[in-house]
């Protein structure tokens, strides 16, 4: 961890930066600083967001003034150690691959320059670490992806995107929780309810988390209670060139 | 119960609070009322806490229908609100006798207009808070998110509305006759990253409230501001943030924003400069001012004191 920098971005927020790139490596500095900043704000915190390589601190202004949040972040950060690794939870999200579901499978085995079944063995072959929530309630920014999956966002975002959509974009992979509009390429459904006001901590995926995903058929996804009805819009796909 | 039934739903009546808070690392957004001043006086004109649920009318078109008499207030903008046709000033306390209409025609000064209810509006809250946030499905009347609709019935918690209680004069939000509407802005970190033109320009000319205004955040025109600096990671967004994305043209991000985002950022408007724009019609100058963090929050707290 390089040495962290407390940024005020607002009457009552501060960042916390911990890095300044995208790594897998920062998941237990960020974990830890998740936990130490709780602890340290306790009732005085509002809300707090951690991102790729950044907290956001949102404190009661009513109870800490500007210096005294400061001194509580630097209180918090003091002597961190990162999190231990296999904290976090394991997932595995079944998922049924198929162009009814999800149209790009196409257009990504064909940058591939291999099959569909290519690409679905790929996407299953590895852990995803959960990097961050946001965009949607329950919506989980995942990676890395294979190089060789890495495929750029549509050049117009769909309207309405199913719940369960499996999704790519660059070298990131997710799962949008609820209807949305969306502009990832989406190569899947899976039939697992990732966000409900009734489960317990609402999301089923929390930063730290380890994801896998795991292909099954249309009648296994029915079985789960997935809803097969095919995505209506086709993606725009950009030519190379618009890349 | 009887209540308030919705013959007319209009454009965006929404139910909202103070908005949702301690889970927005779960990719939830704030929510809650645009201008949270308005709301937080017309609460007080009725006793209740500042941030009890109330109606956000968003460019008027409502219409209420009484089934049994209560008493009101309403606070905001003037979106032309007769009640039985006779013309009903925002700022006050009033009755509403069984067999009337409230109804709320088109913006005249302001955009938005709150009603609150004797011990705030009854509604069940979803992860913690009323706010509807017709994007992420969550809170309202439903549960659901969803904006008021014809044939709803409005009813509240009850209990003692007080005595009677007048505005002080001078509270509101929408700026007098001629008045030039600034808007507080705390300095964020990456305005060292935009070109020095850039800087002085953001807060020496004015900009224009744009058409794409709504609740996830307000447009400005004006100058083309140059960011310098490298390329962001997306990180957590707090509620005034203005973001410059790559044409130059800042983005005022309010109550319904995402929670992370990666556009470089100049600041963050004051809570109280949020609810200043929430107000500002489409075409309206306003001029941005920077403000040191410690004299935002006195006057935030400030703000605060009026209602106890």
């Amino acid at each position: 961890m390089s040495d962290p920098s407390i940024e005020t971005v607002g009457m009552d927020s501060l960042i916390v930066r911990l890095f300044d790139n995208i790594d897998e490596e920062n998941m237990p500095w960020m974990l830890a600083a998740d936990r130490a900043l709780r602890e340290a704000f306790g009732e005085a915190l509002i809300d707090l967001v951690p991102s790729y390589t950044t907290l956001l601190v949102h404190y009661d202004i009513q109870r800490l003034d500007l210096q005294a949040a400061r001194a509580r972040v630097s209180e918090a950060l003091k002597g961190l150690t990162p999190a231990t690794s296999g904290e976090g939870q394991r997932h595995v999200i079944p998922v049924w691959y198929d162009v009814s579901v999800g149209p790009e499978l196409e257009r990504i085995a064909e940058r591939l320059g291999g099959s569909q079944e290519d690409v679905i063995a790929r996407h299953c072959a590895r852990d995803y670490s959960v990097f961050a929530l946001g965009f949607a309630p329950g919506y989980a920014f995942m990676g890395r992806l294979d190089d060789e999956l890495a495929t750029p966002r549509l050049k117009t975002p769909r309207q309405k995107v199913a719940a369960g959509s499996v999704a790519i974009a660059e070298r990131q992979t997710a799962v949008y929780p609820t209807l949305s509009p969306g502009g990832w390429n989406i190569v899947g459904r899976t039939p697992v309810a990732l966000f409900g006001r009734d489960r317990e901590g609402y999301s089923l995926f929390r930063p730290g988390d380890k994801v896998r995903f795991e292909a099954i058929s249309r009648e296994a996804f029915i079985e789960q209670g997935g809803d097969p009805t095919p995505l209506a819009e086709r993606g725009d796909i950009p030519t190379e060139a618009q890349t | 119960m009887k209540g308030l039934i919705v013959e007319r739903g209009g454009p965006l009546a929404l139910i909202q609070d103070g908005g949702r808070f301690g889970v927005r690392h779960l990719g939830v957004t704030q929510g809650g009322a645009a201008d949270w001043v308005s709301l937080g006086w017309a609460n007080w004109l009725l006793g209740n806490a500042p941030q009890a649920p109330g109606v956000e009318i968003t460019v008027g078109g409502l219409t209420l229908y009484a089934e049994t008499s209560v008493t009101l207030a309403l606070t905001g903008a003037d979106l032309g609100a007769t009640l039985d046709d006779e013309p009903l000033a925002p700022g006050r306390r009033f009755t509403i006798a069984a067999g009337q209409r409230l109804a709320f025609e088109s913006p005249r000064t302001g955009l938005r207009d709150y009603l609150a209810f004797p011990g705030g509006l009854d509604a069940a809250p979803v992860l913690g808070s009323v706010a509807s946030t017709v994007r992420e499905s969550l809170g309202g009347l439903d549960g659901q998110g969803r904006a008021l609709t014809e044939g709803d019935c409005l009813t509240w918690v009850g209990g003692t509305s007080g005595s009677e209680r007048t505005l002080p004069s001078r509270v509101g939000t929408l700026p007098g006759d001629g008045e030039r509407v600034t808007l507080a802005l705390v300095g964020g970190a990456q305005i060292a990253g935009f070109s020095g033109t850039s800087v002085f320009e953001a807060f020496n000319t004015p900009w224009q409230v744009d058409q794409r205004a709504d609740r996830m955040g307000v447009r400005l025109t004006g100058p083309e501001l140059r960011y310098l600096g490298e390329g962001m990671v997306s990180e957590g967004i707090p509620l005034g943030a203005v973001q410059v994305p790559a044409d130059g043209q800042p983005i005022v991000l309010l109550n319904d924003r995402q929670t992370i985002g990666g556009y470089p950022r100049l600041g963050a408007l004051t809570p109280l400069a949020c609810a200043r724009l929430a107000q500002c019609q489409p075409g309206t100058e306003v001029w941005l001012t920077p403000v040191a963090v410690g004299q935002a929050r006195e006057a935030h707290l400030r703000q605060l004191a009026c209602w106890g």
